[in-house]
């Protein structure tokens, strides 16, 4: 590679996002939403796309796409319609898609928003193309043996889904996983959607291009495939290179479709004949237009969740929280809701931050966990530290307690109670113990009386080892120090 | 002779001079030695239609003489056969479909069993119901009971053959440009297009979703005004039906022409018509003015126009709709080793010449390029068409325009032009491209073959329609002639 | 109107529309397809420029259905119509190219 190609090209990246909605039954019919149910149990005439039967739009459906345009400051258009996008295809039973084509005067739900990231310190506004709504396809799964075929799950088929298309605003792999965090975080806070790239409610295409500084965007290739946040990182990088290599060899880049393949690394382009596909997109005659006025918008605007950067700066505000752990705190619902309701059982935000920010995250680090798959209820965390500012145990017990308190899902007291953690601050009993470690230690003993602080160190480490870790560290120093007259 | 009509038949059932069962079996053995003849029928349910008419001989005979059953209790109907029959086979006289029963019922269907009715079976149609004569059908052509050289017309051939010949009262029919009206004119007997929206379409197999609409069959205006009034209203499973309430169709159905003022189109009267053709309707007009009803010219200018725009929507809409008849869940599937092939023979083997010949129109008139030029187009035309009659019904409440321009034509005469067929529906497309209801009364004959009129109001003034009819149908003979089968 | 006589694009449409045509067929709905195409080209001398299109006829907006789960239908019922089926699942010849 030539000095010259590594440093001219910018990278250009746009993202195409399908996000499976929050709702109970499907787009255009009753089958329920639901994972894992056996093939082919979540179908009627609409889903499987019989003769004879019609869509009927889902309000639910419609809410949460017009909750989504408010997140993401869109300006919703006030009528829209529905479009049949035509191909051929096992896993779209009527032989087309019901979706919403953006042409001439044809507006979708929503458009020109904006998600705002922060990238190395840097805040950076990705702006949105559009947000519409659109039925999900059916499964296609290929069959184990070789000459079996592929074999058709529609219980899928016609769940609803939103489609966000970003500008090609972002200008590195890094920004693209700034992003969709962002955007997961939001329609998480939004109730919108669970967001989970592994569990396919949410989908990611990218299109990617070079582009010399101050030059056009350069042919872009699509990358499909990407199963996770990481993925499309990884992806991007992985595509960039590769554009880039083949921009310094002399060559131009195909105008292709790339698959990503996670477990090679790379991406692959398609063998298949590239065809430009003719979707012959016209206005769905089987539904009718949707108008979205004042009023409802205004409904949907009270009937939104706090989102995140409000939640965060609220919590910056009202419980006097730094930004990085109002940061920690908001990376998902389930962790900012925790909080919050830990503080209002035991009122010290800053003392209830410190321990969800450091102990249980460490905890949950060590399990492989995230904060927002923490299984434990805010009235045991509460009740945790009340026992540690009522004096019943120490800090440093407190630890250990936090960490049954979490894998055996028991209440502190009773861990408390039966493994005998009480703290020990009677005077009478400590002094006894000091007693005995000093006369069980006279050489650290001696270094204390000399001057020597470390040596104090090794002797409440003792005492912490005699008493079980039980000892209150302030009683037992004030004693310690006392006896040894330091 | 029994009584023929819904009506009739309903008062005799009360009265205990007829019970279903007598009726229901009169069908079956009329249909099994005269419909070899006419092909009307695709399929019979004898036995489900015996044993449901035995539950109404029951109902019957414990209800006394108060009218506590639904209004069409124990009244045998025929259902064309793109409609979906839970359990019965629906083909849609395509070989693609051949043996599917489908897993539902059609809105109409569960709306025609909750009103009583008793279906017969299942009637043939040009395929898809793409055709003016019924002989598009993939299982053969229906024969016009009046002479079966001829066509009944179409798409909906063999519900109207079925009930010239007297198999059955009732039937429903689809209309999509003509469908419904045309096979009415041409076999003598009344057919109702409604208002777009007035009735379900959940369950009729779409042809063109924008443009079609199920409507009844009948001998005589009332019982049509009576087989409309248990299917008609609003259906939560069809977005495009209307919240519009359903009037009580019978009630003011004999008030008579007086006042009504009824506009004959200065386009209608052209070359392409038929000089008997032309006779008829003006001397219909004669009747209506001798009764009390006003009789005026007024202007369709763009309604040469319809046809051209027609021919672009319409296959444009069913190009989509047929895509999903691919072999994959249901139906004819061509074997194959690549799935894209399964679908090219699949729907090669299974789709019929005209069927092929409107999908790969409608896919042109869409295709990249040509979008605008053709289907947007043509949707702009059907704006002018709806302007043309509203501004038409300023003036007038019911236009009336012949429902073909020609006498029913000879099986095989057109069916190898497909310009010349599509031109059988140049009256009676304004009318599905506008959305209004269009009602076909017979109006007289030539040569002995009818002679359809049809009747076309404002949106949902179904009422009017039948007002004028019956004050027509009243003063004039036709609704009483049988073809020589069903005189048998 | 008349490149709907080339062969190129009805072998085109054909393929869009997933339909197999013989060559008999192919040149019939060539001729077919260019008459018909040229009858609807008096569409052109009407003045259209401001008539919006109408995709609807009827002023019917906002059909909506609240979101509450029905019954599905039974899937051995369903089932029993399909050309070929396994384990639960519809069968089809897999897909050899990238569809």
């Amino acid at each position: 590679m030539t000095k010259e190609a590594a440093v001219a090209y910018g990278t250009v990246v746009g993202l195409e996002i399908h996000v499976q909605l929050l709702t109970v039954s499907k787009m255009f019919c009753g089958c329920a939403v639901s994972f894992g149910a056996s093939p082919n149990t979540r179908i009627c005439p609409v889903c499987l796309g019989l003769p004879g039967s019609l869509p009927v739009l889902n309000r639910r459906a419609v809410e949460l796409g017009l909750r989504t345009a408010l997140a993401l400051e869109c300006r919703v258009h006030p009528r829209s319609q529905f479009h049949r996008k035509n191909y051929f295809y096992p896993d779209i039973p009527k032989g087309y898609q019901i979706s919403q084509y953006e042409y001439a005067d044809h507006a979708p739900l929503a458009t020109d928003g904006h998600l705002d990231i922060s990238v190395d310190g840097q805040r950076r506004r990705i702006r949105i193309r559009r947000v519409h709504l659109e039925e999900d396809t059916g499964r296609l799964v290929h069959s184990p043996d070789q000459h079996g075929g592929s074999l058709i799950d529609y219980n899928r088929s016609g769940v609803p889904l939103m489609e966000i298309v970003t500008h090609p605003d972002l200008r590195a792999p890094a920004e693209a996983r700034e992003f969709l965090t962002a955007l997961r975080r939001l329609l998480q806070f939004a109730e919108v959607s669970t967001g989970r790239m592994e569990e396919g409610t949410l989908r990611c295409d990218a299109n990617v291009s070079l582009q010399r500084p101050g030059g056009p965007f350069g042919t872009r290739t699509e990358v499909k495939n990407m199963n996770s946040i990481r993925s499309v990182e990884r992806a991007l990088a992985f595509e960039v290179e590769r554009q880039r290599a083949v921009l310094a060899r002399g060559d131009s880049v195909a105008q292709e479709t790339r698959h990503w393949d996670e477990r090679r690394e790379v991406t692959f382009g398609s063998r298949s004949k590239e065809e430009a596909q003719d979707y012959r997109y016209f206005p769905e005659p089987d539904l009718v237009p949707l108008v979205v006025d004042d009023n409802w918008l205004e409904r949907v605007g009270a009937e939104l969740p706090e989102l995140p950067a409000a939640r965060r700066d609220r919590f910056i505000t009202a419980y006097g929280l730094s930004v990085y752990d109002a940061d920690l705190l908001t990376t998902a619902p389930s962790v900012a809701a925790f909080f919050e309701r830990v503080v209002a059982l035991f009122p010290q935000p800053k003392t209830v931050a410190n321990w969800i920010t450091g102990d249980v995250t460490a905890y949950l680090n060590d399990i492989g966990a995230g904060l927002d798959q923490l299984a434990v209820s805010p009235g045991r965390l509460a009740s945790l530290l009340r026992l540690i500012e009522d004096g019943t145990i120490s800090g440093r017990i407190a630890k250990e307690v936090l960490v049954e308190m979490i894998r055996e899902d028991r209440d502190p007291a009773a861990i408390v109670e039966a493994r005998g953690l009480t703290q020990i601050r009677d005077e009478a009993a400590l002094s006894e113990i000091v007693e005995k470690i000093v006369a069980d230690h006279p050489g650290p003993a001696a270094d204390v009386r000399a001057g020597k602080k470390a040596a104090m160190g090794f002797l409440m480490g003792q005492i912490m080892k005699a008493t079980g870790g039980r000892a209150n560290p302030e009683t037992a120093t004030r004693l310690l120090r006392r006896r040894l007259g330091a | 002779m029994t009584p023929s009509g819904a009506l009739a038949l309903r008062a005799a059932y009360l009265e205990r001079s007829l019970r279903p069962s007598d009726v229901v079996d009169a069908a079956i053995d009329q249909i099994a030695r005269h419909d070899p003849n006419l092909h009307a029928f695709l399929y019979v349910g004898a036995d489900q239609a015996r044993a449901e008419a035995a539950v109404w001989d029951e109902r019957y005979a414990r209800a006394g003489s108060r009218e506590t059953l639904p209004s069409l209790a124990g009244v045998p109907v025929a259902i064309k056969d793109n409609m979906c029959t839970r359990g019965v086979p629906t083909t849609c006289g395509s070989r693609i479909l051949e043996g599917w029963r489908p897993p539902y019922d059609a809105t109409v269907v569960t709306r025609l069993r909750e009103a009583g009715a008793i279906i017969i079976g299942k009637t043939n149609l040009d395929e898809f119901a793409m055709g003016s004569s019924t002989e598009h059908s993939a299982f053969g052509p229906t024969r016009n009971p009046w002479d079966s050289s001829r066509v009944p017309g179409g798409s909906s051939g063999g519900s109207a053959a079925a009930v010239a010949a007297g198999f059955v009262p009732l039937a429903l029919g689809s209309d999509t440009g003509g469908s419904v009206r045309l096979p009415a004119g041409f076999c003598g007997i009344v057919g109702l297009k409604p208002t777009y929206g007035r009735v379900s379409r959940y369950g009729l197999v779409a042809f063109a979703s924008s443009l079609d609409q199920i409507g009844p069959f009948a001998g005589d205006v009332t019982d049509c005004a009576l087989m409309l009034r248990a299917i008609a209203g609003k259906d939560p499973q069809d977005s495009t039906s209307a919240d519009v309430p359903v009037p009580d169709y019978i009630a003011a159905i004999g008030e008579g022409a007086g006042g009504l003022r009824l506009g004959v189109p200065d386009e209608v009267v052209g070359p392409g018509v038929e000089p008997v053709v032309a006779e008829a309707v003006r001397h219909a007009l004669d009747v209506f003015a001798a009764h009390g009803g006003q009789v005026e010219r007024i202007s369709l200018p763009t309604i040469e126009a319809a046809l051209p725009a027609y021919y672009l929507i319409a296959p444009a809409e069913a190009s989509s709709n047929l895509a999903r008849y691919d072999g994959v869940q249901y139906g004819l599937r061509a074997p194959s080793e690549d799935l894209h092939e399964m679908y090219a023979e699949t729907r090669r083997q299974g789709f019929g010449a005209e069927v092929k010949r409107r999908i790969m129109l409608g896919t042109y008139a869409l295709s990249a390029g040509y979008y605008d030029a053709y289907y947007v187009k043509a949707q702009r035309v059907r704006t002018l068409v709806a302007r043309d009659f509203e501004a038409a019904f300023r003036k007038v409440d019911v236009v009336v325009m012949p429902v073909a321009p020609t006498l029913p034509f000879a099986i095989g005469e057109k069916a190898e032009d497909p310009l010349q067929m599509y031109l059988s529906d140049i009256f009676t497309i304004p009318v599905n491209l506008a959305g209004l209801p269009g009602l076909a009364v017979p109006c007289g004959f030539a040569r002995g073959l009818p002679i359809g009129m049809q009747l076309v109001g404002r949106p949902f003034d179904e009422s009017t329609l039948f007002r004028a009819a019956y004050a027509y149908e009243q003063a004039t003979p036709w609704h009483r002639r049988r073809p020589p089968v069903a005189a048998a | 109107m008349s490149q709907v006589d080339d062969r190129a694009p009805v072998e085109h449409i054909a393929h869009l529309a997933r339909l197999a045509l013989s060559e008999q067929e192919r040149e019939r709905f060539a001729e077919q397809l260019g008459r018909i195409l040229e009858y609807c080209a008096r569409l052109n001398e009407l003045p259209l420029a401001d008539v919006p299109p109408a995709s609807h006829v009827i002023p019917i907006t906002n059909v909506l259905r609240d979101d509450v789960a029905t019954p599905s239908l039974d899937r051995d019922e369903v089932l029993a119509q399909a050309p070929a089926h396994q384990d639960g699942f519809f069968r089809v010849p897999r897909v050899l190219e990238g569809g």
